[in-house]
């Protein structure tokens, strides 16, 4: 597999690449967006009629054109690649979400496509190509000059390719930890059913904290939970 | 255009049903009276699926929960926001008031913080104690019983502490503190800040058969589809329906005015259909405003007439007047004893916090006259829009690089996370005359109704105590081993406070007190001027105390429907 098509499935992921992909050039129409679309990614969390509209009248416009969309999905497995466990940002389809929001904070539009168009000067000045088909060696050559931040000086007052690439980053990092696969590889138990009861022994004991016993004999009983509460009248609780 | 006038004569017509409006409607409809009440927005049960947030996962929302439409994020449960469009509102002198209303069955209660603080004996009569505002014409001891009914019928939990002006109640017991709260206790006691457990209206414990338990997804602000928080539609308005309430729901409708006859009386509301853009008539025997402070002071000078030219109840001239918002700062902090996290466990919790810091100072010793509490954020929580942002930001604590790219930066993630910590002021302001809104006479919303126009100021009393605020939170920070993140706002920067409206807990304008010349309300939340009209929001308050309203515009709303149900027994009204 040569490296254009490389990106292009790694553009499209893995369900639709057999969809979209068949020779070594990337097909300049192809629609992204409705290729992008899998089942984890269905929108069906309580929108009023209003916020559907919205959200489909910003999926039916395509801000990034097919090469920016390429330079975005090689840019983004620089910044994640994919380790021994799991995928890169493109498998998370980091590019697909950077579009949607470069849609839906339009405030970004200009950073965004004016930091890719830089990354392409500055690819043809040194390397005389593009950055989406450099080698990688080349590719980190250019991001090294841009991928760190001078924690002294505000972001908005350093220069244009500085804050590209941090607001790349941080919409590479959010993309992917908001996926199925991004929680899974940071961790996150949460978001189910539960019944707290406090942080375990080895936490506590890891972090150099301990539950104060007075406290404690405060705290809900779980056992108890379900018995319906009961008062004296001066609101000690009975049951 | 025809006004289409319902031949219905209803008892009580509410207007709105966030906490005060369902209170009313709970308590009256109970006690057999025919009710209307008319939300200017949609219907909303949390447990609807269409309508459900809750439980959802970051990549449901295309924007992962980014706030582009709902301010406080895709997932939060209120429909509206600081600006709604079609539904402007103005300000005067180039001052500043952030207004955030969303219209639903419920209102504001759907996404709440459920932070349920009692007001203290000195919070109703602060003047005694500093010379500053009026006191209320009731005392703590007439609301008391009301609170101690709110707690049994809502549910909250918390712990009695015997403190003098943070009252005891009848509590579910707390939750255990999460990690980063054992951290805040340490950090805070050091500073002789005192913390206990948080008071928020979550079940921890069942209370009926109709609502579930807490089941800490820490999700509340999605609105509990178990209804295990307090949301003003599944926990008063749907339990007054089950119970036999005749109560009859006007959703979509946005009342314009209160209505009168010849002798000034109230007649009913009349209200625009946002479906159909026609206008129509109520008739009732007594209204109850409960659309928030804001909105209901806008619905009185509204409803202008020959017998009240100046708005309705508004013989004083104080109708929106003396609106005060909270005070707000709030500052983050890095903790590094927080980082390499196991992430073995789920700390989710409920929504919020599990401690807070009721307030500790002497005003007499120091530049500001009231008091603020603490709330406190932090833990590993799900990540959403913003999540992973400025990934190794924190490097620059421990002197190395900031940024760059590659796996490395999947470690980085893992190490700073849940190593936050926000805290959180909530103040006192003082009620001023100067401080109003009012009918702007240029501007009416898509429904042709005249919008309110703000002005307010803060005084230094209130710069000086966000100023209290941020000493005190850097303080804690440095107690809990941690930096404090972005600088010390400036005097410029009015030290951090926010924008008034910004803590969403806006009151006064409709005041209670003895004296009709100086109030709009008498205690009972009756208009001085029209004995047929109530207003059960946060209007009439004529402090707002460092703590949260909620719990006291549901005591006040109680205490109000109690009287209309005595007064409507002894032919009274």
């Amino acid at each position: 597999m040569d490296r254009r098509k490389s990106i292009k499935s790694l553009l499209l992921g893995g369900v639709a690449t057999g969809l979209a992909v068949h020779g070594c050039k990337p097909k300049d129409d192809v629609n992204i967006n409705n290729v992008e679309r899998l089942d984890e990614f269905k929108y069906n969390y309580g929108r009023t009629p209003k916020e559907k509209q919205q959200i489909e009248a910003l999926e039916a416009k395509q801000f990034f054109n097919t090469h920016e969309m390429e330079t975005l999905a090689v840019l983004c497995d620089l910044i994640l690649p994919a380790n021994d466990k799991f995928g890169s940002a493109t498998d998370a389809k980091v590019p697909a979400f950077i579009e949607f929001m470069a849609k839906d904070f339009p405030d970004m539009k200009v950073t965004l496509r004016g930091g890719l168009m830089w990354l392409d000067h500055t690819a043809n000045t040194k390397f005389g190509s593009e950055f989406k088909i450099l080698n990688e060696s080349q590719q980190k050559q250019i991001l090294d000059t841009i991928a760190f931040i001078n924690t002294k000086v505000h972001i908005s007052k350093q220069p244009l390719e500085i804050q590209f690439f941090a607001l790349i980053r941080n919409l590479t990092l959010t993309g992917y930890y908001t996926t199925k696969m991004g929680i899974e590889d940071l961790g996150y138990k949460g978001n189910q059913p539960n019944v707290w009861d406090g942080v375990p022994d080895d936490v506590l004991a890891q972090h150099g904290v301990a539950y104060d016993e007075d406290w404690l004999a405060k705290c809900i009983d779980q056992s108890k939970r379900n018995i319906t509460a009961e008062w004296d009248d001066k609101g000690n609780l009975l049951t | 255009m025809q006004i289409r006038e319902s031949s219905t004569l209803y008892d009580v017509i509410i207007v709105g049903s966030g906490a005060g409006g369902g209170m009313a409607t709970k308590q009256l409809a109970d006690a057999g009276l025919k009710v209307a009440v008319v939300e200017a927005g949609p219907f909303f049960d949390p447990k609807d699926p269409e309508q459900m947030t809750q439980m959802k996962w970051p990549w449901e929302s295309p924007r992962r929960g980014a706030n582009s439409v709902r301010p406080m994020g895709d997932f939060d449960m209120a429909y509206g926001g600081w600006e709604i469009e079609g539904e402007p509102y103005t300000h005067k002198d180039d001052t500043k008031f952030k207004w955030f209303r969303s219209h639903m069955l419920g209102g504001r209660t759907n996404h709440w913080g459920r932070i349920s603080l009692r007001f203290g004996p000195k919070d109703f009569k602060h003047k005694d104690v500093d010379g500053f505002g009026d006191n209320w014409p009731i005392g703590y001891e007439d609301v008391k019983p009301y609170y101690d009914k709110v707690d049994k019928l809502i549910g909250v939990f918390g712990t009695n502490e015997g403190l003098p002006n943070d009252p005891d109640g009848f509590f579910l017991p707390p939750p255990k503190p999460r990690l980063h709260e054992l951290f805040y206790i340490k950090g805070a006691r050091k500073s002789n800040v005192p913390v206990i457990p948080s008071r928020m209206s979550m079940l921890t414990k069942r209370i009926n058969s109709e609502r579930g338990v807490c089941f800490y997804c820490g999700q509340c602000g999605r609105s509990c589809s178990v209804y295990a928080d307090f949301s003003s539609g599944s926990c008063l308005i749907f339990p007054a329906q089950k119970n036999g309430g005749q109560i009859d729901l006007f959703i979509n409708s946005v009342v314009r005015e209160v209505t009168t006859d010849e002798e000034g009386k109230a007649t009913g509301v009349s209200y625009i259909n946002k479906d159909d853009r026609k206008e129509y008539k109520l008739k009732s025997k007594i209204v109850v405003l409960a659309a928030s402070a804001c909105s209901s002071a806008r619905i009185l000078l509204n409803s202008k007439s020959k017998q009240h030219p100046n708005g309705l109840g508004n013989s004083s001239n104080l109708v929106g007047k003396y609106l005060h918002d909270s005070t707000g700062s709030s500052r983050a902090g890095f903790i590094p004893g927080l980082m390499n996290r196991k992430t073995s466990y789920n700390e989710d919790g409920v929504g919020g916090l599990h401690v807070y810091s009721p307030w500790w100072g002497d005003n007499s010793k120091l530049d500001f006259p009231r008091g603020y509490h603490i709330e406190l954020w932090g833990g590993m929580g799900m990540p959403s829009y913003g999540f992973a942002f400025n990934v190794n930001e924190f490097n620059k604590f421990f002197g190395l690089k900031v940024g760059g790219y590659g796996n490395s930066l999947r470690d980085d993630v893992k190490k700073y996370y849940g190593a936050v910590v926000g805290l959180a002021g909530r103040g006192e302001s003082i009620a001023r005359v100067d401080n109003y809104c009012e009918i702007d006479p240029t501007t009416v919303d898509q429904f042709g109704i005249p919008v309110l126009r703000f002005h307010y100021k803060w005084s230094d009393f209130e710069r000086n105590q966000a100023k209290h605020m941020h000493q005190t939170f850097e303080e804690i920070i440095q107690n809990m081993g941690g930096e404090p993140l972005g600088s010390t706002p400036t005097k410029e920067q009015d030290y951090g406070l926010l924008e008034p409206g910004r803590v969403i807990h806006e009151v006064g304008t409709t005041r209670m007190g003895n004296d009709s010349k100086k109030s709009v309300t008498n205690e009972f939340q009756q208009l001085h001027d029209v004995d047929n009209v109530f207003i059960v929001d946060a209007g009439p308050f004529v402090s707002q105390a460092d703590k949260n309203c909620t719990w006291t515009i549901l005591a006040l709303s109680w205490r109000t429907s109690d009287y209309i149900i005595d007064q409507l027994k002894k032919q009274n009204i």
